[in-house]
Formats: structure tokens, sequence, C-alpha cells
């Protein structure tokens, strides 16, 4: 609490300063000074000392204030006993590696008591980081001026205005400029006249930000005047309508994006399970060595997250699909036509690829890292934000969808797939090497496993369970897409996905994947053959 | 007499009968009758090891019912097991009384803890043995019934069948982990201090409840096989080779899988409602997909279709699992996934099958 | 077509008085004397249509012939007399009174049809014994199957058909190992258990030897009066033997109707068999 209000204090200095003490009077000179007196003041022992020197640098509105206000902040700013040179030092032992924060110059090794850090208290910490934002406000990363602007919104009085309004006469980026308008909209809703009151309203008209709808319903708590009270309710009901809007998207989108997962989980399984007819419980963990794949690859290159993780990829998908021929070779082999007995089987197998894992990984959960452009958030607009690594896994989900599904209708060996699974003996008497190609199957299915399994460590954290909280799932949604149908999986686990989050707010996370079971467990009972059966003799 | 003559015509039943009886009178009078240190005492921890095989021998049976002669892989029999033992459970919470953390005389201790003023309505009259004991019975029949009339009339069969049974597991075990169902959540039901008075810490108190055990496994076993050598028992597993072909020569297939399921699921109640006390606890992890599907292997080990190979098989994989998971932690789920595998492989007709060839050269 | 030849006297109705056939809701009612309608019945299995408006009708006693390339949809339109595959079109009457398109496969086996398939389904891991055991017309129901048990009377039926499908040396032998012929015999051996009204046989002959065929042949004509029978074959000579009236299926629906005779001189039928 106490670092927000010193941080709204300061910005609002910050505004004030900009419009009023730095005037284009005030020369480089005095910047200048003023920036080396604020310096000075750090080296003071007294933290009001400090606090004042921070304040002087911070508006000094010099290009290094910046650099100086974070690094102490980092505590990483010292200062050389002998000399007058501010350092960033970095540690080793007992010494320390020097580098001038002014001119940026290197110099070299030095003991470590010849410097002196800067210390710093919590109620200076509140002050450093309150005037780093004020420096975002003339930052020229547009971005920043943003989030920078938008902090603003919560707090804003009617002597915000004056600072605002200069500070908008400067600013070109268009989507800083409308939240300047609407900054300064909520100052107007704030105006003893009522016709300012009403013109500010009518800026707010459609701004989402959660502040708007606050000042608004606060001013609609006190307002004596009818104009503006009825505006103020028609603009309150249609923020509420929008945002309840965009609530609803929100809920779609986290409903694809759980889709999406569900279909990389289930798409390999629709392979193995609807192309060659073959139950493989241990598909969860194939999903779960692609996950532990991803993770060894980011151990070998930690400096790398980024392409360890496209490197993932490929290296799961080998590694899964190999697994995966391994037991269709060894095991399934000799269980084609009896289902159970696969089913049974291949549960053995889960259970020792499980066990494998624990034992020479460790039982606990291993975190795999996000590289950075899949972490953060796209923000379309302030109340509906969506996570960069669900919209990646998204698209991710589609690609592979769509790589696949080209693979079984244009390569050769979908084709054979196909042969084979629509008449095995007849594929055989055409010179189709079945054996060949159920392994290649199980094989390519498995490998998707292992795709899924990248994906899923970008989500969740990755444990030798990880594959078992799938594989109901994923056999739910082959079901319910229908067996052997790829679009089918798709659909199904998609709509899965949306109904599913669509109930949670309604009934809460476990509620809403319970009353899915149960829809499934009906469903299959009205329509065994899923949503795109396939039809006539061939069928049963 | 006829009405005996599937069980004394059955002679690896009557060895197990013979091989059980011996067992109920052993093992009790040796644990009651001399004292600990003697060389023919046998503990109580024994005793209760071997009553929990007991009940885990019934579940098999019940599930060889299904499977063996059926043709159904049920993936839900442990949740029918964790029924009834729940229904068990709330007797035994409820004889609990005051006796309890909070001393509540009402409300057993995890309701207390959640601020529950009242008692839910699913728990009234399970203050009563007898109304507990219907539950025990009911309630697995109850969800096999309505969850069979809704699988058999639209004619879902095999793979399928398996998956919704397992889907159906997996959603009752998301659901008992909720402490909002009522079923003390997480922790499950514990602490139990009597049973019909008796208390359940008292020796004499665990050997009638193994008694009671070895009696059920022994009256299960006397009715299935008497329902598996009726001409239902041949319908039964001719729906299992041809289901279709019993519908043209007009048997209502529904009903009878109907009729079967129901009935093993009351088996597998009634199993877990005689586990329960012995092991003190019942909570969540006994719907966990992976206990009904290990259900399903030991009567693969035993060799299915049999009966007396589910109870060989459910002892035998039960007694590897204690010994192995003490020996060898980690080794255990490396064994059962082996046993899986190997099972199916090589043995499709189970240690019993072996041994009848054997005996057959 | 003419129908009313073979109008049977009024007393053959005590065949309905068999009490055990509980199932049979309303009782079978054989007043206008034909035992089977089906009436513009379509259905099609992914755009291609299997049947396309086939009318028939059988008539109570009569042994009937059904002929057809491969195709024709013959096992479909046994399929659907038996309720295992839903016409989208059309209707199924049995008898006056009995709807065949609302009643499932055991309702319809227990009214009164039964059927052996064109390849032979018998109980592989059950006897000779059982599987005739089985298939005998009794209480069908849950509980009384669970406490059903063989009388005399029963017994002897057992033995009867045993005798009359050669097989009363091997009673206790497993379906299964039974030769291709043998499992033929027992299929219908099983049918002539359930006492139906209407026999659907679907490739009888099958794997016979000249001797069997001759047998079965008899068989047939022997049931023809007492029950009805409709048999599809490919073997003519067979038909030969055994045909009195003899329909032609072509693409779904009646190309001809007729004697033997008359369906071999039809010029459609000619052009279907030859030209086509």
């Amino acid at each position: 609490m106490m670092n927000t209000k010193i941080k709204i204090f300061m910005l609002v200095l910050t505004l004030l300063s900009l419009c009023g003490i730095i005037s284009p009077a005030f020369s480089a000179e005095a910047a200048d000074d003023q920036f080396q007196k604020g310096l000075t003041l750090l080296q003071d022992k007294s933290f009001e000392k400090k606090e004042q020197g921070i304040e002087l640098i911070s508006t000094s509105g010099s290009p290094k204030s910046y650099a100086v206000l974070s690094n102490v902040l980092e505590g990483n700013l010292y200062f050389t006993k002998s000399g007058e040179n501010f350092v960033v030092a970095e540690l080793d032992g007992g010494d320390a590696r020097i580098k001038d924060i002014l001119t940026d110059e290197d110099l070299g090794t030095v003991k470590k008591r010849d410097i002196k850090k800067i210390t710093i208290n919590n109620q200076l910490r509140g002050t450093l980081k309150a005037a780093i934002a004020q420096l975002d406000l003339t930052s020229p990363d547009k971005n920043i001026r943003l989030a920078a602007v938008m902090a603003l919104l919560d707090n804003i009085s009617p002597e915000s205005v004056k600072p605002l309004e200069k500070y908008l006469k400067t600013e070109k980026n268009s989507d800083v400029k409308e939240y300047l308008h609407i900054a300064l909209a909520l100052a107007g809703l704030q105006d003893s006249s009522a016709n300012k009151r009403l013109e500010a309203l009518g800026t707010l008209k459609g701004a989402l930000h959660p502040a708007v709808k606050n000042a608004v319903q606060q001013l609609l708590d006190k307002e004596q005047d009818e104009a503006v009270k009825h505006k103020a309710e028609t603009i309150l009901s249609s923020i509420e309508v929008t945002t309840a809007w965009y609530g609803k998207l929100e809920t779609i989108f986290f409903g694809l994006s759980m889709g999406s997962v569900l279909v990389l989980a289930a798409i390999g399984l629709a392979i193995t399970f609807g192309v060659i007819g073959v139950i493989n419980m241990a598909h969860g963990e194939l999903i779960m060595l692609g996950a532990y794949t991803t993770y060894v690859i980011q151990q070998l290159m930690p400096n790398n997250i980024g392409l360890s993780v496209i490197l993932a990829i490929p290296a799961a998908f080998c590694v899964s699909g190999l697994v995966g021929i391994v037991i269709e070779k060894s095991v399934i082999r000799f269980l084609y036509g009896r289902p159970l007995e696969t089913l049974l089987a291949t549960f053995g197998i889960s259970l020792v690829l499980q066990q494998a894992v624990r034992s020479i990984f460790s039982p606990l959960n291993k975190s795999v890292a996000t590289p950075e452009w899949m972490s953060g958030s796209i923000m379309i607009n302030p109340v509906l934000s969506l996570t960069t690594n669900r919209v990646t896994i998204f698209i991710f989900a589609i690609l592979v969808f769509a790589g696949l599904f080209l693979l079984m209708k244009k390569s050769s060996l979908g084709l054979h797939v196909r042969a084979v699974s629509q008449n095995r003996a007849m594929a055989k008497a055409m010179g189709v090497r079945a054996a060949r190609v159920d392994a290649l199957t199980f094989g390519l299915g498995s490998g998707i496993a292992g795709i899924a399994g990248v994906a899923l460590s970008q989500l969740t954290n990755v444990g030798p369970n990880l594959g078992q909280a799938y594989i109901v799932d994923s056999f739910m949604v082959v079901v319910f897409g229908g067996v052997g149908n790829l679009w089918g999986t798709m659909l199904g686990g998609l709509t899965l996905g949306v109904a599913n989050k669509i109930l949670e707010p309604w009934s809460g996370a476990v509620l809403a994947k319970i009353l899915i079971l149960v829809f499934i467990i009906l469903f299959i009972q009205k329509r065994p053959q899923g949503l795109f059966p396939q039809k006539g003799r061939a069928a049963e | 007499m006829s009405l005996l003559k599937p069980i004394y015509t059955d002679k690896p039943g009557m060895i197990l009968l013979t091989v059980l009886t011996a067992t109920a009178v052993i093992v009790p009078v040796f644990n009651l009758a001399f004292p600990e240190g003697h060389a023919l005492h046998i503990s109580t921890f024994t005793m209760t090891l071997i009553g929990k095989y007991l009940c885990y021998a019934l579940l098999a049976i019940a599930v060889d019912l299904v499977w063996g002669y059926l043709g159904i892989l049920s993936l839900g029999h442990g949740a029918f097991f964790a029924l009834g033992g729940y229904a068990m459970g709330m007797y035994l919470m409820r004889q609990i009384g005051d006796r309890g953390v909070y001393g509540n005389p009402i409300l057993p201790d995890f309701m207390v803890f959640l601020n529950w003023h009242e008692l839910p309505w699913f728990w009234h009259g399970f203050n009563w043995f007898w109304f507990a004991m219907l539950m025990v019975i009911l309630v697995p029949a109850a969800l096999a019934f309505v969850f069979g009339w809704f699988a058999f009339s639209s004619r879902v069969t095999g793979v399928y069948l398996s998956i919704i049974t397992q889907a159906m597991t997996y959603a009752l075990w998301l659901a008992f982990f909720r402490n909002e169902m009522g079923f003390g959540g997480n922790n499950g039901l514990t602490d139990f201090k009597d049973i019909l008075g008796f208390s359940l810490q008292n020796d004499t108190t665990k050997a009638g409840l193994f008694l009671a055990s070895a009696i059920a496994l022994g009256l299960g076993y006397v009715i299935c096989r008497y329902i598996t050598q009726s001409k239902l028992g041949k319908v039964s597993t001719a729906i299992r080779d041809q289901e279709s072909r019993v519908r043209f020569i007009g048997y209502k297939v529904q009903n009878f899988k109907l009729f079967i399921f129901t009935f093993s699921a009351i088996l597998a109640g009634i199993a877990g409602a005689l586990y329960v006390p012995q092991v003190g606890i019942i909570n969540p992890t006994e719907f966990s997909p992976l206990n009904s599907i290990e259900i399903v292997i030991w009567v693969a080990v035993g060799g299915r279709a049999t009966l007396y190979g589910a109870v060989t098989g459910a002892l035998v994989v039960n007694y590897a699992k204690s010994y192995l998971t003490a020996a060898f932690p980690d080794a255990w789920l490396f064994g059962l996934g082996a046993l899986f595998i190997l099972v199916t492989l090589f043995l499709p007709r189970g240690i019993t099958g072996l041994l009848r060839k054997k005996e057959g050269q | 077509m003419t129908m009313i030849e073979s109008i049977h006297p009024i007393f053959k109705r005590d065949e309905v008085f068999e009490f055990l056939k509980p199932e049979a809701a309303p009782s079978l009612n054989l007043s206008s004397g034909v035992i089977l309608y089906l009436e513009g019945i379509s259905v099609s299995f992914d755009g291609f249509k299997a049947i396309n408006d086939l009318n028939l009708y059988i008539n109570d006693g009569e042994l009937r012939c059904i002929i057809g390339p491969n195709g024709a949809g013959k096992t479909t339109m046994m399929d659907i007399i038996t309720g295992k595959t839903k016409p989208d079109s059309g209707s199924a009457w049995f008898g006056q009174n009995i709807n065949l398109l609302k009643m499932d496969e055991p309702s319809i086996a227990a009214a009164g049809i039964g059927r052996k398939f064109q390849k032979p389904t018998v109980f592989e891991s059950h006897t000779v014994h059982d599987n005739l055991e089985l298939a005998m017309a009794a209480d069908k129901t849950v509980f009384p199957t669970l406490t059903a048990k063989l009388n005399s009377e029963q017994e002897d039926r057992i033995a009867e058909t045993l005798k009359l499908i050669g097989l009363q040396e091997h009673p206790y032998n497993y379906a299964g190992s039974l030769s291709h012929g043998q499992k033929q015999w027992l299929e219908i051996g099983m049918l002539l258990m359930q006492r139906p009204k209407l026999l659907l046989i679907d490739e009888p002959v099958a794997g016979m030897t000249h001797q069997e065929m001759d047998r079965t042949a008899e068989l047939l004509t022997s049931l023809a009066g007492e029950h009805s029978v409709v048999v599809v074959e490919h073997d003519m000579d067979f038909i030969r033997s055994i045909a009195r009236k003899v329909s032609v299926l072509h693409q779904g629906s009646i190309l001809a109707e007729g004697t033997m005779d008359e369906v071999q001189n039809n010029q459609k039928v000619i052009e279907v068999y030859l030209g086509g």
C-alpha cells in the first residue's frame, strides 16, 4: 500500500515537473548539475538524504537516470572509496569487477573493500520503484509508456489534468494517446460543472479499463444531476455488457486452449486406436516421455531455452515414436484382434514406463522453462488478454493436425494405413506389407504423443504421472469424435475443452470434469459410433 | 441334492472350499488360543492381512463373473468395491458417536472440521447396522443397474464398454476427492472405533471379521459356481462368444448382462464392506482407475472363467505385492507391469490353466 | 400372386397355442393366410441402396426360395425381418398384427421367426447338447433361465433333434470341433428347437455333400406346411429339388416370382443372370 501511494505521489510529481519545473528555460547544465547533486546525496548515510537524491536524479532528465536508479534498486550500484566513481560491480569472492555507470568504462578488478554499496531500505525501495515508473512515462518504448498511463488511471485527481494535457501534446502513439484521453476524462468526472462531467462521460463511452468502470460507479453513487446520472447509467451498463461479452470470449479462448491440448493428446491415440484398432493404455506415458525429452534437452542447453524447445519437437517425436515401435514389435503384434488383451498388456507397459521414469529422474515433478517468445500475454483490450503460451500451443496443435491430416490423405504411408485399416486381407493381397504398416502407424501415433508431451511441458510440470492425467480424457475425445476420424477428434477435443470451460465457473473445475465424463458416458450409449460414425457394413 | 451338483462335481472348487474352511477355522483359533510367542501363534497382523486377501478374492470372483463368463472387461469394479466400503465406513463413522476428536455426538469429525452444522441427508440411517448393510448391497447394485441399463440397452460392447466403465470410475474418483461430497474428501473415513458394539481393536472382533470374510468368499464362490453352471451360465458364455446369435434365438441379451453385472457389483460391494473394518480406513484412492485394472490382472493371472482361478490370482498377486512392496519398493510397479504383459502374451489361461494343462498331459 | 389358394384351414391355429412362447405379445394372427408382409421396404448404407422398395408376401405353410446374384440384398432382407437392421422406410408385419419394425431381435425370435445364418454360427465353446438346449423354446427371461432344469420331455426333444440332424453320436462334443457340414446341421437343429412359425434359412447347403444336400432338401420340404420356410440359396439344383415358388431378388427388389420354370424363362431374369 505504502509503495503504491508513494508511486502515485511521484508520478504526479513527475507530471508536474514535466510541465512546470522542466520548462524550456531549464538548461542542460542545470539538469546535469541536479543529476550530479543527486548522485552525491546518494553517498550519504542518511536515508532521508538518499531519498532527496533519488528525487533529484529522477527529475533531472539525464539519460543516465534510469540506469542509476534501477541499479540502486537491484543493489548493484557501488561507489569507489578512492575516487568519485559510481560503478556497477560484479562480486567474485573478495574481488569485484567494476564498470563506471556514467561512462560504461571497464575499470578492471578491485578489492571488494575498496568499493562501497549504496544501501537502501524498504521505504527507499518504494520511492525508487515509483521514480522508475515516472521515468517510464518518458521512455522511448511505447509499451512502457502505455503501462505507465494505465497505472495512473486508478488514482486520477483534478490536479493531474494540466500535466496530462501537456504530455498529450508530445505523445505520438495513438494507443497511449487514447489512454491519456481516458485519464483526462476520468479527471473530468470530478469537475464541478455538470456539463464538463457530461462531456467527460462522452469520452469514456466504450472504454473498458476497470478504472473507468469504478470511476463511473463512484460518480453514479454521489451524482445529483439527472442528465449526468442517466448518461453514467447508460455507460455503465454498456461497459458491463461489453465486459461480459469479452468475458465469454475469454472463456471460449480458455476452452479452445484446453481443447487444443486435448486434441494434441488424443490425436496420436486416434491413429493407433482408430486406424489400427489398438487400445494403447501406454499412450499417456508416451506423452510423458515427450515431456521428459524436452526436460532433458533443456538440461543439455540451459542457455538456449528457446532453441531447446524447438529442438525438443523432433527429438520427442523420435523418442516416443521409437518406443512406440518397440512396443508394437514386442507386444502388440502378438495381440491383434484381441483388443481387450491389448488393453491389459499396454497398461502393463504404462506401469513399467512410469516406474522407469521414476527410477531415472526421481518421482518429483520437474519444471521445464518457457522460452521468452512464449511467455507473457497478448493484450487485446483491458479486459481481454491471451497468454502467449496458450495461443502458441493452439496454433501448434492446428499445425500438427494439418500435418497429420495431409500425411494420412496424401502420402503413400497414409494410403497404406487406410488400406490396411479398411480391409487387411485385401491390402495384403495387393502387396501392402501390413506388419510394417502397423508398426509405422503405431510409431507415428506414438511420435505424435511425444510432440503433445513437448506442448504439455510448457503448461504444467513434468512428472511421472503426467500421462495418467490425460489417458482417460484422450480416450473420451477419440470416442466422442468417432473412431477412425481425424476431424472428429479435432472437433471432439475442441468441443469438450470449450464445454468444460463453460461449465467451470458455474460448477467448479472438478465437477465440470465429472459432468463432461457423465455426458460422454451417456453420449456413447446413444451414439456408440461417436459424432462421425463410419456407416454401413464396414462398421461392424 | 441336484442343487449341489455344480459344487461337488467341481474338483478344484472342492479343494478351494476345503482349504478355505480349514483357514477359516485354523487362523482365528491359532490367533486366539495360543499366546503371542507360542510357536503356533498366528499374529493378528497376519490374520488381518489374510482377511484382506480374502476380500480381494471375493472381488476377483465378481470380476471373473463378468469378464470370464460374460466377456465384459469391467474397469469399474474397484468403484463398486469402494462404494460398498464407503457404506460400511459411514456406519462405522456413526458408531464413533461422541468419541471423536471434536466430541460431536452426531457429526463425524471431518464435518465439524468443515464447519457443517447438520448431517447431510444421505448420512441418515447409517447409524443402524441393517440399514448400512442394505446400502452396501443397494448402492453398488443401483449404480451397476443404471449404468448397465444405459450401456447394455444401447449395445455398447467390447473396448468401448471397458473405457466407459473406466470413465465412470474416474468420475467417481474425482468426485470423492471433493470435500463437498460429504464423504471426508481426501482423507476419507477413518478412526473407526467399533462395529455392532465390539471394539475393532479387539483380537476377537478381528477374528470375527476374518471369519465373516472367509464365509462371504465361500458363499460367493458357491453362488457364482451355481450361476455359471446353470442354464443362465450357459447363456452368459454364449453371449461372451456370439452375442448377436444369442439374440436371434430369443434371449434378451441386455437383461442377462444387467442381471450378472448387477449381481457382480453387489459381490464387489460386499467385499468392500468386509475390507474396510479390517484395514480401518476407506478413502478415494480405492476408486483410482489403477485399482480397478489391477483386479482384472488378478483374474488374468489366476486364469479367467474358472472362479477358483480368480481366487488363486487374487491371493498370489496380493501376496507378491505385500512381499515386493516391503522388500523392493521400486520393483513392485515393474513387477506388476511385467505381469500384465507376460500374462497376456504367454499365459492367456493363467496359472490354473497351466496346472490344468499339466494334469491333462 | 394367388394368395387365396394357400389359405390354410382354421384348425392350423392350434400351433398358436404353444404355451412356451410367452413373449409373443399379440399372438400371431394368420386369419388371412399370409404370415409375412414386407411392403415398400427401402434401406441404404452410405448412399448405396441395399434394399429398394421391396414387396414380398409369404403365405402360411409355404416353402419359398429366394435367389439372386451377390449383393442383391438377400442377407439385408433377412436382417430386416429378424430386427438386426431397421429399414429407412416401409413396413414389415408378421401375420396380421405383429409389427416387426417395432421389435428387437429376441422379441422377433420369441414371436416365432427363426433364422439360420449364411456362415454357420453356433456356440463353439458349448457342447452340441447345450447348443440345442439354449435354442430350445422355453421361457427365455432371466430368472426362469437361472432356475431352469431339463425335464424328461425336453430331454426327449433334444435327443430327437440330435437324431434328426445326425449328431446323436456326439452330443457332448464341443460345437467348435464339428466339421463345417455338421455345424450347418447343428444350426438347423437349433432352429428346429426354437419351434418357429417362420424359418429363414440362408444358404443351408453350402459345404455339404450331395447326400447331406438330399437330406436337407427332404427335411425342408417336410417342414413346410406346418411351418413357413424361406430359403435363400445359390445352388440351382438344390432349389429345383425343393422349390414350389421362387422369387428373384435383384438390386434390392423383387424382379420376378413364380415356379422355377416360369422364373427361368423370364426374360428379365435371363438378362440379369446371363446378360448382366
